[in-house]
């Protein structure tokens, strides 16, 4: 059994006249990171609000197909009980602050307040996750104060301490210098580590190459291509559906042009692989 | 002189915060000019300074002979257009003709001109089958859009991007190039805020590097993208092409894909003298 599966899922919002999701079928396994790349309009963030089950709790519309998370179907899920299960990182980290607290170490802690949870046991979890993302030097500052990296990185911290095993998180860099994106995939990393699944919306195709497990690509409401982030990045292919291939992946099939790789590299690693052993005349 | 000119400037929010100190730049006309550094290194205050929005607290700002001081932002709107970080401190019409429509208007111009600023701006930026529509139904990256066709309509010599490239897509980011290079072959000065350095490589020569409310360099990029110790003081990265160069350890301030290709062909010529140079990389 799938972990999250859609089977021939189209989807019609209440407002609009066309279909914005048309026949998915997807199987997500628990514990990877899938990002979902595609242009703009393609059917990325409807997908997510899928799977979070604001359709169909929420936005009612026409919904075909089935949406199974551990085998039951999302209609059947209570919202309570996904929220749980889920969480949600907003695109812009202005939005997620709550407003209402005094120091980031409050504004972590608000959600398990909201379940009443008791006070020791929030203290608890809210200090392990300052120390695993390392907020440390953050903890007493007004969430009002932080840069947009920092607002982000305690966004990630407030919904981990919540402890939900998926999460979904629609570009959280868009707005981000580069330091910052790179603090941010750092902790998306850990989330990885302890066992999460995570669906990840992300234009920047550099970052996916290094931490996405496997790559859906979207185009006009359908499924492109999906498959291990390397064989999808290594495609070129995937360039009529809307997306720009790593610089790695480009410069390997400027490479290829004149001469044999037997491989395309996707990262940075990779590229440094490939190509100091073709200087080397090891390739052929 | 320069089209465009900023001496000395500095500038401190009435709550006493300064987010500019001791600035100065220039721009000609004509060119394209990318602005990089950290989020809070002080890029918008700057180029808010350069619209007129905010006004210098010390230090002035010349453009064409104008001083922004002796001008009114409605004035200096005629000179500079702003298309906002965020479109929705933008947009306030309800549909995006009359968004587009909005600026012209107040230029005095006739009816037809009105008309065929808006037509060739919104063709421009891939707007033109969302005219009837209402801007907040469309999606943030369309919305960005919208706020760029009204300021192209204006007309202005200067026009400033503040993060276009924010959240967008690949097609859109090459229309974003082509727009900047139609208006630079118009004439228009295009200074542009931005994190993405493909993007800086792929379309401005001239780069203006920002760290702690100063400008830290200010150059032609392949010498910003090889300084590296500008790029710590700002916290930038290399683009990626030329992060890779500089791994393989190769010479001359790669920046394209073309110009790596040429330097691994070069280097897999001389590959035996120079072989242990990369099995120490590796």
């Amino acid at each position: 059994m799938s972990y999250i599966e859609l089977k021939g899922i189209s989807y019609k919002y209440p407002v609009g006249d066309e279909k914005v999701l048309k026949d998915i079928s997807l199987s997500l396994e628990k514990g990877k990171v899938y990002a979902l790349i595609g242009a703009n309009g393609a059917g990325k963030t409807t997908i997510c609000n899928l799977i979070r089950g604001f359709i169909p709790h929420f936005f009612k519309g026409d919904l075909d197909g089935e949406m199974l998370i551990e085998g039951r179907d999302i209609r059947e899920w209570e919202m309570g009980d996904l929220a749980q299960k889920m969480g949600y990182i907003f695109q812009n980290p202005f939005t997620q602050i709550s407003g209402t607290k005094d120091t980031v170490f409050e504004e972590i802690a608000f959600g398990l307040e909201n379940l009443r949870v008791e006070v020791p046991v929030i203290k608890e979890r809210v200090a392990e996750i300052i120390k695993l993302f390392g907020l440390e030097s953050l903890q007493e500052k007004n969430p009002q104060q932080l840069s947009g990296g920092q607002r982000q990185r305690v966004s990630l911290a407030s919904i981990m301490v919540m402890d939900p095993e998926i999460l979904i998180i629609d570009e959280p860099t868009s707005q981000l210098d580069p330091q910052a994106t790179e603090e941010v995939f750092k902790i998306i990393n850990i989330m990885k580590q302890r066992g999460k699944t995570i669906i990840l919306v992300e234009h920047k195709i550099e970052l996916i190459a290094e931490y996405a497990d496997r790559v859906i690509l979207v185009e006009d409401g359908k499924v492109a291509m999906k498959g291990k982030t390397k064989d999808i990045l290594s495609d070129i292919k995937a360039m009529d559906h809307g997306i720009l291939l790593p610089q790695y992946a480009l410069l390997g099939y400027e490479m290829q042009k004149n001469d044999r790789l037997h491989e395309i590299p996707v990262t940075e690693s990779e590229a440094i692989g490939v190509f100091t052993k073709w200087m080397a005349g090891k390739e052929n | 002189m320069a089209f465009l000119t900023l001496t000395n400037l500095t500038y401190a929010y009435p709550n006493g915060f300064t987010a500019v100190e001791n600035v100065t730049m220039s721009f000609e006309k004509g060119e394209s000019v990318a602005i990089v550094g950290q989020n809070g290194a002080g890029k918008t205050t700057t180029v808010k300074l350069i619209n007129g929005l905010l006004k210098p607290t010390e230090g002035d700002v010349m453009i064409d002979g104008w001083n922004t001081k002796d001008y009114t932002t409605a004035q200096i709107s005629r000179k500079v257009g702003y298309v906002f970080q965020n479109p929705d401190d933008q947009i306030f019409n309800s549909t995006v003709y009359k968004e587009i429509e909005f600026g012209p208007k107040q230029q005095g111009l006739s009816l037809d001109e009105v008309k065929e600023r808006v037509l060739h701006a919104a063709e421009l930026v891939g707007v033109t089958k969302f005219l009837e529509e209402n801007p907040y139904d469309l999606p943030y990256s369309l919305r960005k859009m919208v706020t760029i066709a009204a300021v192209i309509a204006m007309n202005t010599d200067v026009i400033i991007l503040d993060e276009p490239t924010a959240g967008q897509d690949y097609p859109t980011m090459i229309r974003l190039g082509a727009i900047i290079k139609h208006l630079n072959e118009q004439g228009k000065t295009v200074i542009t805020i931005t994190h993405d350095m493909e993007f800086v490589v792929n379309h401005f020569e001239h780069v203006i590097v920002m760290a702690n409310k100063r400008k830290i360099a200010d150059g032609n990029k392949r010498d910003i993208f090889w300084d590296h110790e500008t790029l710590e003081k700002s916290m930038l990265k290399q683009p990626h092409i030329s992060r890779l160069s500089h791994s393989l350890k190769f010479g001359n301030n790669v920046l394209t894909i073309d110009e790596i290709v040429d330097e691994l062909k070069e280097a897999k010529k001389n590959g035996h003298a120079e072989k242990e140079r990369y099995e120490v990389v590796v």
